[in-house]
Order: C-alpha cells, then structure tokens, then sequence
C-alpha cells in the first residue's frame, strides 16, 4: 500500500477527533464530491480497510466487472453503500444485511477507471469506507447493454436461478442471477431500465437482505450498473 | 514465416504478436494470415517480393481474429480465402474488432479497414504449383479454424490452436472442441510445427502445452463455479508454476475467466440442487 493507507490507519487509530483530516487512501480528486453528495454532512466518516472492496486491478470487460464488497469484519453494520467516484452515475447499490452477513458480490459497468468504494454505517452512525481502484478502457455505461441488443431478455425478463453453498466458516452463501437488461439510460434511444430493489428473505420469510439499484433520493438516475443481475450474498443463518 | 512478439496488442508492437507465413510455389505464393494491420500486410508483400519474383495467389486467413486477417487490404481481393465461418466472423466482427485495434495500437492502424474473403475454402487436399497441401477444417478456438499441412515438407500451420511459450487467447473458445482439434493436430505427420503465436517446434511440445493450459483452466474454473465461488474469487485463484513460463500468463487468465466464467456460473446455478 502507499503512504497513504499509513496515514489513514493512524488517524483510525486517534480517534474521531481529526477523522475529517484523514486523506484519500485512492488519492482520488473526486472524494471531496462523494463525501458530500453520498454521506451526511454532521457524520463521523472513517477510511476503515475492515471494508474490503475485491475487485481487478485491471478489468478488461468494462461492461461486466465484478467487485466483492465485504464488511463482515465491522460489528452491527446497518447499511452498506457503493459508488464509482468517475462514473457518470456514481451511485452503484445499496444494501442493508439485515439478517446476512454485510458482504455482497456482483457485478459493475464502468464508464473509465475508477475508485470502486463501500461505505458502511455501523449502529453507532458512523460510516466506514473501503475501496480498491479499477483500472479500465471504459465505455460500459454509454453503450447498449448485451440485453438489449438480444430479443431473449424480453422472453425471459425476471427469470431467476440461484443457488445456496454452505461456507466451511459456517453460515451459507447465497448466489442468484436475474435476467434482466439492466440498462442505464446513458446509451442513446434506449430508455433506463434496471432493478430497483430486491428483498431476499429465508424460508419462513425472515428478511435476509435488502438490496436497492440506485439511491431513493434520486429516483430517477440508477446506478451505470447491472448490480442486481448477478448477486453473491452471505446470508448467515437468521439469528434474530 | 515471420515471428510476431509473445506479447499482447500495444502502441509498441502495432499488433505485431501474431505469427504469419508464406509457401513460394511454381504456380505463385500462398500467405497464410495477414497480420493485424494494412501497414502490417504492405510489409509482408514486401518481405515476399524481396524473395520471391512469382505472384501473390492466394491469402488465407486462418481464422477470424484481427491480427490474422486484418492486413488482407495489401492483397487483391480475389486471393483471400477462408472457411465459411470465417468469412461470416469478419463480416459480423471485422468492425468492431478494428475499432479495438486502434485503440491497442493506435497510428500503426492507419488506414486500415476489415476486408472479409470472398473465396470460401473447404477441408480437403489443396494442390499448388507442386505442394500438396491438407486444409483440415477444425474448431474450438473460434467456430471455424484452419489448420494447413502442407505434405510435401512437413509443415504443419496450425493458426491459433496452438500457442508456444504464450497464454492462450480464449474469447471465442469452446474449450472440449478445442481439445479435440488439438488431437487432430497431433496425430497429423508433420516435421515442423507452426503455432499461430510463440516460436517454431519440431515435436508436438506446443501441442501438450496447449493442451495442458486449456485442461487446467477449464478444470479450474469448473470447480470453482461448482464451489460457488465469486468471479472476483476466481481470479484471484494461484496458477501452477508450470505455467510460469508462458508469456502473458497473469493477463490471459484474467481475460478466460471474464470470457469463460459466467457461462460456467450459470452451469452451476442450473445444476444445483433446490433447497427446502
């Protein structure tokens, strides 16, 4: 890592108290905007590397890259955001774990080489924010998704297959694809059209996941992501 | 034969990582891929006049990736040749894989536009100007590959089922195919093996190399779906250190999970059994 994750673990390690000074581990010009546009004003913000985001350093299929976010080394984490800083609709998913483990894979469009964050709220209100740069040739969010150019996605809109794994640590993990075009508005004559929530729950119906494409606030920009097509959660077993 | 770089595309290069060769004949020269770029084609023509005095008659274009058949403008339209699905790869793909071009090479693409063959070959023994030669129509690296052996010296041109000593290139793979052309290959007699990128052989190395990469990867990547991993998962999955030596190694597998792995998570969602 560079000089700036050592300067970001000792601000960790002093506190709230001059969290605001911490600087960019991702160096990246666009953090300032992002703080402000994605994360309460009056919240303590903290880089914390308990958040991993997993994703290629390079991604050679700008329409499809995939990113792990995990924050199950975080206590009581209530909700989990992720963004793109450069892409020209930043916001990517938003997920509260509810009764599942706060880890969530999927997959990403990304317009040009970006920082590819999470920021996680824990109980106490403050946010933890990971991240991991993605370097790409770009383009995936201005073009046409694979979908949309094929027929097939209209026959089988909505279709899902999944599958549960159970994880050598214990609980069990949970894999899904939806079929669905996940389009984001951006590529010329072809209208938004993408996932804006899904609610996975267990048998009995206890809520597991609740996972949204695009912010509430802005209802009308989704995330330049299929982030709902192809989803890897960690649901544990509901304990509450 | 001319020797591209066991790289991948660059602005260095210019696209100059492929391996293209030509048979002088009595009845006129036969070239067996293009190159990646009209510049790259000029050259070629050169290298061949340099050599030889007797014509160009016929291009053949192994396959319908770029660096094989983009160079097709420095030749008269009415010599290029291909299998069916070749032709139909370029027409469908030629585009948009030169947009692609430009972008990794950059100025070395001037002027360069697809030109699909118009003459469509089929297996079977091609004669010319004294050299016997065996198309033999084969599959698995893209839908249609052609390997030539030509008989009379014990040449074996085998396009881009085989790489030597270079990660193999898999976006249009279908990997059990591919093995099965990869046994063809072997049990062909030849004396001198031509990969369609690394170096000349004499034995059927190449070939196991070949062989043993695209068995690992689909192996590995079969399990991993199985197992439920996560792409980000896969990839970060550690490679043998046998395959240390291939050229472009880290990149290429990078690049067959992207290409390779999604159908293979699908497989595994379909298979898997549904839980109460």
């Amino acid at each position: 890592m560079n000089i700036h994750h050592v300067i970001a673990a000792a601000a960790l390690a002093l506190g709230p108290g001059i969290a605001a000074a911490q600087t960019d581990p991702l160096d990246s010009p666009r953090w300032g905007d992002m703080k402000k546009e994605f994360l309460p004003a009056a919240a303590r913000v903290v880089f914390d590397e308990r958040v991993r985001v997993i994703a290629p350093l390079t991604a050679e299929n700008a329409l499809n890259v995939p990113v792990s976010v995990d924050a199950s080394a975080l206590p009581d984490v209530k909700e989990v955001l992720v963004f793109a800083d450069f892409n020209p609709i930043a916001r990517i998913v938003r997920f509260e774990p509810g009764g599942a483990q706060p880890g969530l894979g999927f997959r990403i469009k990304l317009q040009q080489s970006s920082p590819v964050r999470a920021a996680a709220r824990t109980g106490d209100g403050s946010w933890h924010v990971g991240g991991t740069w993605v370097n790409t040739t770009g383009g995936g969010c201005t073009l046409p998704s694979t979908g949309s150019a094929s027929p097939e996605w209209q026959k089988r809109l909505g279709e899902v297959s999944s599958r549960v794994w159970p994880k050598k640590e214990g609980g069990e993990r949970l894999r899904l694809r939806v079929i669905h075009p996940e389009d984001t508005g951006l590529a010329a004559g072809i209208p938004a059209f993408y996932i804006q929530q899904l609610d996975l729950a267990d048998a009995a119906g206890t809520p597991l996941m609740h996972i949204e494409g695009f912010e509430k606030k802005l209802p009308t920009t989704p995330g330049c992501s299929p982030a709902a097509a192809r989803i890897s959660a960690s649901p544990t077993a509901a304990t509450s | 034969m001319l020797t591209g770089r066991s790289e991948d595309f660059s602005f260095t290069n210019g696209g100059n990582i492929v391996n293209t060769a030509f048979i002088v004949t009595q009845a006129g020269v036969l070239v067996i891929d293009s190159g990646p770029s009209r510049a790259y084609g000029e050259q070629l023509r050169r290298a061949i006049a340099r050599i030889t005095r007797q014509p160009v008659v016929r291009v053949i274009n192994t396959h319908h990736h770029p660096d094989h058949f983009l160079g097709n403008q420095a030749f008269a339209p009415d010599t290029l040749a291909a299998l069916p699905g070749t032709i139909h790869g370029i027409h469908t793909e030629g585009g948009s894989f030169n947009d692609n071009m430009y972008r990794l090479a950059g100025d070395w693409m001037a002027g360069t536009e697809p030109v699909a063959p118009t003459l469509p070959l089929a297996a079977g023994p091609l004669e010319l100007g004294g050299h016997r030669l065996e198309l033999i129509a084969l599959e698995g690296h893209t839908g249609a590959d052609l390997a030539i052996l030509d008989r009379s010296t014990g040449v074996l041109f085998a396009g881009d089922l085989i790489f030597h000593d270079r990660a193999p290139t898999t976006p249009h793979a279908r990997l059990p195919a591919w093995q099965a052309s990869l046994d063809t290959l072997e049990a062909q007699p030849f004396r001198h093996l031509v990969p369609g990128h690394g170096p000349v052989a004499t034995d059927a190395g190449p070939i196991r190399q070949t062989r043993a990469w695209l068995g690992w990867l689909d192996h590995t990547l079969r399990q991993a779906a199985d197992e439920g991993l996560d792409m980000t998962e896969a990839l970060a999955l550690p490679l043998p250190a046998e395959f240390r030596r291939l050229a472009v190694v880290d990149a290429e597998y990078r690049r067959s999970v992207g290409q390779l792995y999604p159908a293979l998570e699908q497989q595994a969602l379909r298979t898997g059994k549904a839980r109460e």
